[in-house]
C-alpha cells in the first residue's frame, strides 16, 4: 500500500473513508468542514509550553486493520491484564487503533436502555443523539488545529448514554490501545448522562512501542440535571507518542462529576481537563497525578469554570518530576459573574526528585463575582531530608523510602479511583514510571 | 556473650560549626539498660541523633562501633539493619503511607530477600504489640504520624521498636508529653523487650520514666560529656536533689554546652 503523508488527508480521501463507514451525512459534512479549518487554524497555545517542534501529525494513515478476532483470550496479555480476569469483566470495550478488539456488556445495560458502543456504530445507530452532542459545546471543532483535526479524522472511541433515573451498578470500562504507530489515533469519548442517572467509568490509554506516533483524545461529558459521574482514567502511552488530550464536562443543575486522572504518558503530552459548572448547585472535583521522567515535556491544565450559583469546584494536582523532564501544571478556578455563593478550591503540589527536572505549579483564581469563597495552595519541593532520615532509620534504603514517600504523595488520587483493581493498576504504572 | 555491644569513644559532634558533644565515652551491651540524664541544652538529643546518622550533625572526632563494626561508615539504613534503632523525639509525618504499610516495609527491609514476613504473621504481631501499647486499631490504617497527638507519636515510636526488635535501641525523650497512664504503657512496652539480646539507651529529662523502666546504669551529661555515672540510685538522688550538687562537686557553673571553655 502506498505510504500516505499528512496532507494526503484531503477532502476526497476523508469523504470516501467516511462514506465507506456509512457515516450519516451530517458527520461527513462536519468532517470536511473541519478538515478545511484545520489547514489554517493555529495549534493550541498552552501556557508556558511552546509546541513549535512537537509532531502532532507524523502518522501515515487513520484506518487501521480490523482485529482478526474479538475474543478476550486473543488479546495480548499486557492489554487484557488492564481489565483483570475475564470472569471479572463486566462492561468493557477494548479498541486496537480505534477498531473493536473486544466488547462485552452486562444485561443490566440493555435492561435499562443504556448505550455503550463504539463511536463508529453509534454514529450509524444513534445518529441523532450523537449529532446533538458531538463536538458541539464542551469541545468545539474550531478551537484550534488539533480539535479541527479531531473532528475531521476521528477514528476511534465510544459513546455512552445513560437514560434518566438509571443508576448503573456495574462500572463501564474501556481500553484504548495504540498498536500500529503508523495509524494516528483520534479517539472520542462521548458521554451523556440524563437527569438523575449515575455512572462509574474507567478508561486506559496504552501503547507498548517507543516509536514515534500520535494520539489525539477528546472526551465530552454532558451531565444532566442531578446526574453523577465518576470518571477514572489512566493515560500510559509510550515515549514516542506525542499526545493531545482534552477531557471536558458540562454539567446541568445539581449534576456532579468526580475525575480521577492518572496522567502517566511517557512522551510529550498536552492534557487539559475542564469542568463547566453550568447549572446551579453543580459540583466538579478533579484529582490528577502526574509523573514526568526522561526528557519528556508535559503541560497539564485543570480548569473548573463556574457559571451557576452555589456551585463547588475542587482541583487537586500532585506531580512527581524526575530526570530531565519538564512539566507545567496550570490550575484554573474561574467563577463567572452570576456564580453567587459558589466555592472553589485548588491545591497543586510538585515533588522534585531531580535537580535537572523542571516543574512549575501555577494556581490561578479568576473571580468575577463578589459573593463567593475561593482558596488555593501550591508548592514545589524536594523530599524532606529529615523525613528521609526517619524512614531510613527503620532500615529502609534510600530507594525504598523514596518509593513509599512517592506512593504516599500520590495516594490522594490513587485512592480516589473508584475500582480496587484499577487502583492497583495505577500503583503499578506509577511504580514502573518512578523506578 | 549474648546480644550486641555499642561502643562510643571520644565522640565529638558539631552542628553548623558549634561543638555540642565534646569527647563522650559510653558502652552499651545486650541485657543492659542505660539512662542518660541531664538538664536542657547539655547535648542529650544531639548524642542520640548523631549516633543514628542524622544529616544535620557532623561527627568530627571519635568512633562508634557496633560489635566491632564502624557505625560511622554506615548509611543510616545500614545502621538500622545492623540492629540499631532510634525512637525519635519528633518523628516525621509521612502522608499517604499507613503505619501498617510502613512497618511491614521496614520489617521486610530488615530481612533477606525471599524471606519476607508473611502477611498474617505480620498482622498478628502488630495486633499483639498494639494491644501491649493500648493503641486503638485505627492506628494501623492511619497515615504515619499524620495528625497524631504528641502521646500517639511516642506510642507509635515504641510500637516500631517492638515490631523491629533491634539489638540496641536509643529512646530519645519518649516520656516527654506523656501523662502518667501513657508513661506506664510505654514503659511496659520497653520492659517487654528486656532480654540479654537487647541493649537500651534511654535519654530523658525527668527521672519519673526510670520509676517504670529501671536502668542498670545512669549517666549524667553536662557540657557535652558524661560527668557522672552510677546505678539507679543516682537517678533517684537527682530526682530528690536536682543537679546542683553535681555541678558543685565538679566545679561546673553552667552545665550547658559551650559554657566551659570561655572561663
Amino acid at each position: 500500500m502506498a505510504v500516505e503523508t499528512k496532507w494526503t488527508f484531503d477532502s476526497e480521501t476523508v469523504k470516501q473513508w467516511a462514506e465507506k463507514q456509512e457515516e450519516p451525512s451530517w458527520l461527513v459534512n462536519k468532517r470536511l468542514d473541519a478538515l478545511a479549518q484545520a489547514e489554517h487554524l493555529p495549534l493550541p497555545d498552552p501556557d508556558k509550553t511552546s509546541l513549535k517542534r512537537w509532531k502532532f501529525t507524523s502518522f501515515e494513515k487513520i484506518d487501521a486493520e480490523e482485529p482478526a478476532t474479538q475474543s478476550f483470550s486473543d488479546l495480548p496479555q499486557e492489554v487484557s491484564r488492564l481489565a483483570g480476569e475475564e470472569s471479572e469483566v463486566q462492561n468493557l470495550i477494548v479498541q486496537r487503533d480505534g477498531k473493536i478488539a473486544y466488547h462485552k456488556v452486562e444485561q443490566e445495560l440493555e435492561d435499562n436502555g443504556v448505550i455503550f458502543t463504539d463511536i463508529a456504530t453509534a454514529v450509524r445507530e444513534h445518529s441523532d443523539l450523537v449529532e446533538k452532542y458531538f463536538m458541539s459545546d464542551a469541545v468545539r471543532t474550531n478551537e484550534h488545529q488539533l480539535t479541527a483535526l479531531h473532528t475531521a479524522l476521528m477514528n476511534g472511541g465510544v459513546f455512552i448514554y445513560v437514560p434518566k433515573n438509571v443508576e448503573l451498578q456495574t462500572p463501564i470500562q474501556t481500553i484504548f490501545w495504540q498498536d500500529d504507530v503508523k495509524t494516528g489515533l483520534f479517539n472520542h469519548v462521548l458521554m451523556v448522562t440524563e437527569a438523575n442517572s449515575r455512572l462509574t467509568y474507567l478508561e486506559n490509554y496504552v501503547s507498548f512501542t517507543e516509536e514515534e506516533a500520535n494520539v489525539n483524545v477528546v472526551t465530552e461529558v454532558y451531565g444532566g440535571q442531578g446526574s453523577e459521574v465518576k470518571y477514572g482514567a489512566i493515560d500510559n502511552l509510550e515515549s514516542g507518542v506525542t499526545s493531545y488530550v482534552v477531557r471536558r464536562a458540562s454539567l446541568a443543575k445539581d449534576a456532579r462529576i468526580e475525575w480521577a486522572l492518572g496522567q502517566l504518558n511517557e512522551g510529550h503530552t498536552i492534557s487539559e481537563n475542564t469542568t463547566y459548572l453550568m447549572g446551579d448547585g453543580s459540583y466538579g472535583d478533579t484529582k490528577t497525578v502526574h509523573v514526568g521522567r526522561g526528557k519528556q515535556t508535559q503541560n497539564f491544565t485543570s480548569d473548573v469554570v463556574a457559571y451557576g450559583k452555589r456551585t463547588e469546584g475542587y482541583i487537586l494536582t500532585h506531580g512527581v518530576m524526575k530526570d530531565n523532564a519538564t512539566s507545567i501544571f496550570n490550575g484554573i478556578n474561574k467563577i463567572e459573574k452570576g456564580g453567587t455563593n459558589s466555592h472553589s478550591e485548588q491545591t497543586g503540589r510538585v515533588l522534585m526528585l531531580s535537580s535537572r527536572a523542571r516543574g512549575d505549579a501555577n494556581p490561578i483564581l479568576l473571580i468575577d463575582e463578589d459573593d463567593v469563597t475561593a482558596g488555593h495552595a501550591a508548592s514545589v519541593g524536594k523530599i524532606d531530608p529529615i523525613q528521609m532520615f526517619y524512614m531510613k532509620s527503620r532500615g529502609l534504603s534510600q530507594t525504598e523510602a523514596e518509593r513509599l514517600i512517592i506512593h504516599g504523595f500520590l495516594e490522594p488520587v490513587v485512592g480516589a479511583l473508584p475500582i480496587e483493581a484499577v487502583k492497583t493498576r495505577l500503583a503499578e504504572v506509577i511504580e514502573r514510571k518512578v523506578y | 556473650m549474648a546480644g550486641s555491644t555499642l561502643k562510643i569513644q571520644d565522640l565529638h559532634v558539631e552542628i553548623e560549626g558549634n561543638e555540642i558533644i565534646k569527647g563522650l565515652d559510653l558502652q552499651i551491651s545486650g541485657g543492659e539498660i542505660h539512662a542518660i540524664m541531664g538538664p536542657n541544652g547539655t547535648g542529650k538529643s544531639t548524642l542520640a541523633s548523631a549516633i543514628m546518622g542524622h544529616p544535620s550533625f557532623e561527627i568530627t572526632q571519635g568512633s562508634v562501633e557496633l560489635d566491632g563494626e564502624d557505625v560511622l561508615e554506615m548509611e543510616v539504613d545500614e545502621r538500622a539493619r545492623a540492629g540499631m534503632f532510634l525512637a525519635m523525639q519528633y518523628p516525621s509525618e509521612v502522608t499517604g503511607v499507613t503505619t501498617s504499610d510502613f512497618l511491614r516495609t521496614s520489617i521486610n527491609a530488615n530481612r533477606e530477600e525471599g524471606d519476607q514476613i508473611p502477611l498474617m504473621k505480620f498482622i498478628k504481631k502488630m495486633d499483639k504489640q498494639m494491644a501491649t501499647l493500648d493503641m486503638d486499631e485505627s492506628f494501623s490504617t492511619r497515615y504515619l504520624n499524620e495528625g497524631f497527638s504528641g502521646g500517639e507519636k511516642k506510642r507509635n515510636e515504641i510500637l516500631q521498636l517492638l515490631m523491629l526488635e533491634p539489638k540496641i535501641a536509643i529512646l530519645d525523650e519518649v516520656d516527654s508529653g506523656l501523662d502518667i497512664d501513657a508513661l506506664k504503657v510505654v514503659s511496659n512496652g520497653v520492659n517487654s523487650m528486656r532480654s540479654d539480646d537487647f541493649g537500651c539507651l534511654i535519654i530523658t529529662h525527668y527521672q519519673r520514666l526510670l520509676n517504670y523502666i529501671e536502668p542498670d546504669y545512669v549517666h549524667v551529661i553536662m557540657q557535652g560529656r558524661i560527668v557522672k555515672s552510677g546505678d539507679a540510685a543516682l537517678a533517684q538522688r537527682l530526682e530528690n536533689e536536682g543537679y546542683d550538687w553535681i555541678k558543685e562537686e565538679l566545679g561546673i557553673e553552667d552545665e550547658r554546652v559551650g559554657q566551659s571553655q570561655e572561663a
